[in-house]
């Protein structure tokens, strides 16, 4: 276990990088996602179908075969994803400036496929608003932008805030993918960089990397749990 | 009463729930400061009839025309005809989220732009006229069902409509509030606001309805003064029909 100790740095250091593309993965999921639900949810059939198209592409595929195609696709078309190296962004999040582009690709990936998930929870609590109060708010003639930024959504968040926090659980864990798609130094690669480099015993390595996962994940779940108990006393 | 061209005029309205063909042929003209009462067994289509005059319900074939102006399709056009056209439900549909005053002034502010604080004088003004000014800062859930529903209603009228639908705005109210709604809703039609009025409340048919429509199987089987209509229906639906409701 003395891994733990020695190596510390090592572990601090993935786990950072960890938060880093899970924070920009759920800032970008939760923008495009909400996009996707209001595709969903609109009026006019064409932007339904785009929404709708979108949630199965990438609700019903791996994630891994989402996360070659960024990789091995991209590039292939030509892209290096230089349009997230935005300026301010990359002084926080170094890896958004690098020229190894992996980062950015992986990063591409889990926000296209987190937000097909977030799209399903934020359209989830949309239908659990009762249908009479869009009604009411289209017959005093307030447009379908109106409805849903005064009427539906404020009412909506507190039914999707759960199962929304589900899927950052989930989009988290699966971050875990990201190493063996060219990112260097997160927590899984980390583990696999200790292991096989470095020779160290699996099961240790495991377990602090174990650690890091949960120092994001627990905490998080146990906001949720405090939201939903809160809910239910209003209710 | 009726002046000058109809406000409302469906003509050869059809409209299908799959196979169900719940209007049937409806053409009705509804003159301005009519009062026009709606009755029927349940099932008979006159919900639906309501809800197509401002097209929360979309029509199969036929042509709807308000003012003179033949009903948008969706987008800004068709809001705007709505916010010309007040419409109260059987469930209240108070913003839960909203107090009662912010009830009333949203339409004003967010679709007429009006400045917030006349939004919110005027609105006073109307809880005053239905009766709920000191519920003003209350949400809706803290009010008993006869409130709500004139909370409602004065949510409608900040609009300043043409006209008024009223799909049972009484079906959900005990029934000792359902006199308070009603005595609102008399006001406003001798005030002349044209009004389309679904409803089972015989009595408001009566004193406060210009004419009364029957409608059975999505047809619109009779249309005559109320007192007419009461006394003497024409076709034996509607005889089945009072008979049934009359008797208790």
């Amino acid at each position: 276990m003395s891994v733990l100790i020695d190596k510390f740095d090592v572990f601090a250091g993935g786990f950072w990088l960890t938060l880093q593309i899970c924070v920009l993965a759920a800032i970008g999921a939760l923008i495009l996602g909400a996009i996707v639900a209001v595709l969903r949810i609109s009026p006019v059939p064409p932007l339904r179908a785009v929404g709708t198209a979108y949630v199965n592409i990438f609700r019903n595929m791996p994630l891994t075969v989402v996360m070659f195609f960024a990789a091995f696709g991209l590039p292939a078309l030509g892209s290096n994803a230089d349009f997230l190296r935005i300026p301010g962004m990359d002084a926080v999040f170094t890896r958004l400036g690098t020229d190894l582009p992996y980062f950015r690709f992986a990063l591409i990936a889990l926000v296209l496929y987190t937000a097909a998930f977030v799209c399903e929870a934020l359209r989830s609590g949309v239908n659990a608003v009762p249908a009479g109060q869009a009604e009411a708010a289209r017959s005093l003639g307030l447009t379908f932008g109106q409805n849903l930024r005064y009427v539906v959504l404020p009412q909506s968040w507190k039914a999707s805030i759960v199962p929304l926090g589900s899927v950052i659980i989930a989009m988290i864990k699966n971050s875990a993918l990201v190493g063996f798609f060219g990112v260097v130094g997160d927590l899984s690669q980390t583990a696999d960089q200790l292991t096989s480099a470095e020779g160290y015993a699996f099961i240790p390595v495991a377990i602090g990397i174990s650690i890091g996962y949960l120092i994001m994940t627990v905490p998080l779940g146990a906001l949720l749990d405090r939201i939903e108990k809160r809910q239910a006393v209003a209710r | 009463m009726t002046t000058g061209e109809p406000l409302i005029v469906l003509d050869s309205v059809n409209k299908w729930f799959g196979p169900l063909h719940v209007l049937d042929d409806v053409s009705l003209s509804v003159g301005r400061g009519e009062v026009v009462v709606v009755i029927g067994p349940s099932g008979s289509g006159k919900s639906t009839l309501c809800r197509t005059i401002n097209r929360l319900e979309p029509i199969n074939s036929g042509t709807i025309t308000f003012d003179g102006q033949a009903l948008p399709a969706e987008g800004k056009a068709l809001a705007k005809l709505r916010s010309e056209v007040g419409m109260v439900f059987q469930s209240f549909n108070l913003f839960a989220h909203k107090t009662i005053l912010e009830n009333v002034t949203l339409g004003p502010v967010k679709v007429r732009k009006e400045k917030p604080a006349a939004a919110r004088e005027r609105a006073m003004t109307l809880l005053d006229r239905v009766g709920i000014a000191n519920q003003a800062d209350k949400f809706p859930a803290q009010l008993s069902g006869g409130q709500q529903q004139r909370a409602a209603i004065a949510r409608a009228l900040a609009m300043q409509p043409k006209a008024m639908l009223f799909d049972e705005p009484t079906s959900a109210l005990d029934p000792e509030m359902v006199g308070e709604v009603l005595d609102v809703m008399t006001s406003l039609a001798s005030d002349g606001m044209t009004m389309v009025v679904v409803t089972h409340e015989m009595g408001f048919a009566r004193h406060a309805a210009n004419r009364v429509i029957f409608m059975a199987d999505g047809q619109l089987v009779e249309d005559a003064p109320p007192a007419e209509f009461f006394a003497n229906p024409r076709s034996e639906r509607a005889k089945d029909f009072l008979s049934k409701i009359l008797t208790h």
